[in-house]
């Protein structure tokens, strides 16, 4: 396998084959609570993509330069990664605010949900113990190959989120059964996503 | 939808109810995933076989009901401005412990829930518990609301767990003992698979739904 192929591979592994939300069921909760809106899915997808890749990095360089070589990676990483993640935020927040205020205006209300976004958590865990991608068991990610899965993963998570709002922007006035109107009608839908989806199952041999 | 749930995740009166209907609310009246909307990932992700979704129940209620007890132990020295760190923590330490017992006596188990069980740490079931609940009352009502939380949780996935086995797989197999099987039945697969999770998911909210509107009217 060359190089750029591994890379390659692992993008559009998380990206499609193995997709965060719809085959992975990792943040379901922004999935069914933010998506009422394209502009606000948006939003989400940019803060993701951004708050992702950062704290994913950062993970990847505390797990290899501080938690293994002290040994103490496999019974701290829990509560180092939803702390570097939480503090994370709270900084990218501040240094928005003071910066670039129009993207604090857009991104800031999604920047405090996104610490319990579980998506990001994953993929920081993922990053140091890729377990999901037909690899090598004990393999571990380069720091290069750890932003490709994340932005991959990222973008994922933004393509999913925004065509499910717009599926429910048109199916809001659409006469469904009462019973179904609301959250179980969002969920048939991302069901329907889903069986599209494993449509990319064993593609490249993934 | 984020202010409706926000709303039903605010604390009861403090008086007036018993422990036993802290522990009871949490099965039909604010069942974390089918009412309150929490906690969603993991039910769907996992409740393919009833084993793991017996695995998952009590690890989160285990996370669940120590956190509590913990954080409602130590709300009144609690500063209000680092609670959310703080209470990550609390809930983090725990969750750990169950990763590493978990990896050590139940090895397949564990397999078979990889990442689940660090992602027990952002269940926003137990965020939600802690903030809403333990923070604002007494020890044991905490342990009372995580107690039943925790149950209305894995009664959940219990339930999806057998419709989904049962469906998808033509029987249920629980610690390598058969329980039911549907013999010559032909079983659709998609129910063990992904899109099942949220069409059962779906059903039981709209079911619940209908309960519900049989009773306003």
């Amino acid at each position: 396998m060359s190089e750029a192929y591994r890379y390659f591979l692992i993008f559009i592994g998380s990206l499609l084959i193995y997709n965060i939300l719809l085959i992975r069921f990792i943040a379901l909760c922004p999935l069914i609570g933010v998506s009422t809106q394209v502009e606000t899915s948006i939003g989400m997808a940019m803060s993701v993509l951004f708050v992702m890749t950062m704290s994913s990095t950062a993970s990847w360089v505390a797990w290899n330069y501080i938690l293994r070589p002290l040994g103490v990676g496999e019974f701290l990483y829990i509560p180092v990664f939803i702390l570097i993640i939480a503090s994370l935020v709270q900084f990218v927040e501040m240094v928005l605010k003071r910066i670039s205020p129009p993207l604090y205006r857009a991104m800031g209300i999604y920047l405090p949900l996104i610490t319990t976004n579980c998506a990001v958590l994953a993929a920081a865990t993922e990053s140091v113990k890729p377990g999901f991608l037909k690899l090598n068991v004990a393999y571990h990610f380069t720091l290069p190959e750890t932003i490709v899965y994340t932005v991959g993963v990222a973008l994922g998570f933004g393509i999913v989120i925004i065509l499910f709002a717009c599926i429910r922007e048109r199916l809001e006035t659409s006469p469904v059964p009462h019973a179904f109107k609301g959250a179980p009608l969002a969920f048939i839908i991302a069901a329907c996503m889903s069986l599209a989806f494993m449509g990319f199952a064993n593609l490249l041999g993934l | 939808m984020a202010a409706e749930t926000e709303e039903l995740v605010l604390p009861e009166p403090k008086t007036g109810t018993s422990g036993w209907q802290e522990f009871s609310k949490g099965f039909i009246k604010q069942n974390p995933l089918m009412v309150l909307m929490v906690g969603l990932c993991s039910s769907l992700a996992i409740s393919n076989r009833v084993e793991n979704g017996i695995f998952m129940g009590l690890a989160a209620t285990f996370v669940l009901v120590c956190s509590n007890v913990i954080i409602a132990s130590i709300r009144k020295w609690t500063p209000d401005q680092i609670r959310i760190p703080i209470f990550i923590v609390v809930i983090a330490s725990f969750v750990t412990i169950v990763d590493l017992s978990m990896k050590a006596y139940f090895p397949a188990a564990y397999d078979r829930l990889g990442v689940w069980i660090p992602l027990i740490v952002v269940n926003c079931i137990i965020l939600a518990r802690a903030e809403g609940f333990a923070y604002k009352n007494t020890v044991f009502r905490s342990f009372m609301d995580g107690l039943g939380m925790g149950a209305g949780y894995t009664m959940l996935l219990l339930i999806m767990g057998t419709i989904r086995e049962l469906l998808g797989t033509g029987k249920i197999v629980i610690f390598d003992k058969t329980f039911i099987s549907l013999g010559a039945f032909n079983p659709p697969a998609i129910f063990v698979l992904f899109p099942g999770a949220f069409i059962t998911f779906a059903c039981l909210m709209a079911l619940l739904n209908r309960y519900k509107m049989g009773k306003a009217e």
